[in-house]
């Protein structure tokens, strides 16, 4: 049986359980359809008011919620800031006490800070949808992954997904183990040492320190991008020595599976953590994962919305 | 209870539209069967929609187009009703431009839908008309909406609710007066 969604915020997977998440993709299929027609918009946020905090700089995941919510006909406005010269905690609420007085009905925020869209969505009436929170949580990227897998391999069930990369800094593969572990499927992490997170174990996540292994059985491979400045962090000795032992292309990737599918949240180092071959080959969802990323952000945007005009008492 | 109409009663309706449909197609310049296209309204007119398809299909010997809508997110109270938990995507596989369209509904009442009904299907293109076609017709409007083909014209006092009973495919085999406060 449906029941309405129960949430005020999209913070994190965390606070999401089995039926949430299924919730979400199922009304994201009705709007994947909406962007493949003649007239890709839809009527439902008329009126309707959402904000893109920006602390970070982003271009995909922007863009998806601006697009999200323009298919909607929200009327969305984009406020990027640089975090470097802000003392964040007071400028945060600043600017949050700023976004309250234009009265949003959803802020969508990106921010280096862990934890800030939950600080600022104790301080705003309006729904808050985090949009990456440092090295916490990006949950709508966990949908949107969640949302390419079962339409490529027809279930999210008991799947094994290894996340390759540097996943002790990653929001990415923390959000997509919470996500998949709320369907029994194995997840697994691979990396260098330096580049595996101390507390792995209590992610619920298999962690693997060579390739070949964690690549068994896999049926489906996310490759994270390896930020270049993990090399001044001196976590890496090179990209060259990286690409050799963990990228992975056609001779690393033998290891896995035939029908193993390959997803990378973008933007991709051609070359290093991912071969060309292999990014732009059959198995490749890339591309799938950014359209699956406007439909699913619009469903977000459809449930806390609408949710938001359904009950306009503010805390 | 007696229902409105029975399973012999709805196939007999279905029949008759279908005949008429075909026939105020040609009669208004289509140059064939084949220019009709039927648009089920979710979730109660989609299999009203294919069973109206397959009469028309045996009748005129070719496969008739059959597309749905959703109408959740063209609602005019999408600003104030909660989101819809059960929102499903609308298909219309096929080239609505130039067409005769048939939008098609189990039970037509206020209109609303009908009307979100019409913004869904122009989204996809301009068809040469919109029709409107429904099982039953209870009365009780609050837009200006006619339909074009009725089964069945209901006099029912607005706060009559009506059960459509449908068997294991969604096929309504009953229309009858749902019991107070009871599911429909």
């Amino acid at each position: 049986m449906s029941r309405p969604f129960r949430h005020r915020h999209l913070l994190g997977i965390d606070a999401l359980d089995a039926r949430d998440v299924i919730q979400i993709l199922d009304a994201a299929e009705a709007f994947f359809e909406v962007s493949r027609r003649p007239v890709r918009k839809v009527p439902t946020l008329r009126g309707k008011t959402v904000i893109n905090l920006f602390y970070e700089a982003s271009t995909r995941t922007r863009t998806s919620f601006e697009l999200a919510g323009k298919r909607l006909s929200a009327d969305v406005v984009n406020i990027s800031t640089s975090a470097s010269s802000v003392t964040k905690g007071e400028t945060l609420l600043d600017t949050a006490r700023t976004l309250e007085a234009m009265h949003p009905d959803v802020v969508v925020i990106r921010h280096s800070a862990s934890g800030a869209p939950h600080f600022v969505a104790d301080r705003l009436g309006c729904s808050v949808v985090n949009a990456g929170d440092g090295q916490h949580e990006h949950p709508t990227q966990a949908l949107l992954d969640a949302f390419t897998i079962r339409r490529r391999l027809g279930t999210l069930q008991n799947l094994t997904v290894t996340i390759c990369g540097d996943v002790a800094h990653s929001r990415v593969a923390r959000s997509n183990a919470a996500l998949l572990s709320l369907f029994g499927c194995t997840v697994r992490f691979v990396a260098p040492r330096t580049l595996l997170p101390p507390a792995a174990s209590s992610l619920g996540v298999e962690v693997y320190d060579r390739l070949e292994p964690a690549l068994e059985g896999a049926n489906v491979v996310m490759v994270l991008r390896i930020q270049r400045e993990r090399l001044a962090g001196a976590l890496l000795p090179s990209l060259r020595e990286y690409s050799r032992t963990f990228g992975i292309g056609p001779r690393t990737l033998a290891a896995a599976p035939a029908d193993a599918i390959i997803m990378h949240p973008g933007p991709m180092n051609r070359g290093v953590e991912i071969d060309p071959t292999v990014a732009d080959s059959e198995r490749s969802v890339v591309l799938d994962q950014v359209e699956a990323g406007v439909a699913v952000r619009m469903a977000v945007l459809y449930q806390l919305a609408g949710e938001a005009g359904a009950a306009p008492v503010r805390a | 209870m007696v229902p409105e109409l029975d399973a012999d009663a709805i196939a007999r309706c279905v029949r008759r539209m279908a005949a008429s449909i075909v026939e105020e197609a040609l009669a208004g310049g289509a140059d064939s069967a084949a220019d009709i296209a039927l648009v089920g309204i979710r979730r109660g007119g989609v299999p009203v929609a294919h069973m109206l398809a397959e009469e028309i299909a045996s009748a005129e010997g070719r496969p008739i187009d059959v597309g749905t809508v959703d109408i959740a997110l063209y609602r005019d109270d999408a600003a104030t009703a909660p989101p819809d938990p059960k929102i499903g995507p609308s298909s219309i596989p096929f080239e609505v431009g130039g067409r005769d369209v048939v939008l098609v509904d189990d039970v037509l009442q206020t209109g609303r839908t009908v009307r979100a009904a019409i913004d869904c299907l122009l989204d996809y293109g301009r068809p040469r008309r919109v029709w409107l076609a429904v099982l039953c017709d209870r009365g009780g409007r609050e837009l200006p909406i006619a339909p074009d083909f009725v089964g069945r014209a209901l006099e029912v006092d607005p706060s009559v609710r009506l059960a459509v009973v449908t068997d294991d495919a969604g096929r309504p085999i009953a229309i009858a007066e749902a019991p107070r406060g009871g599911a429909s």
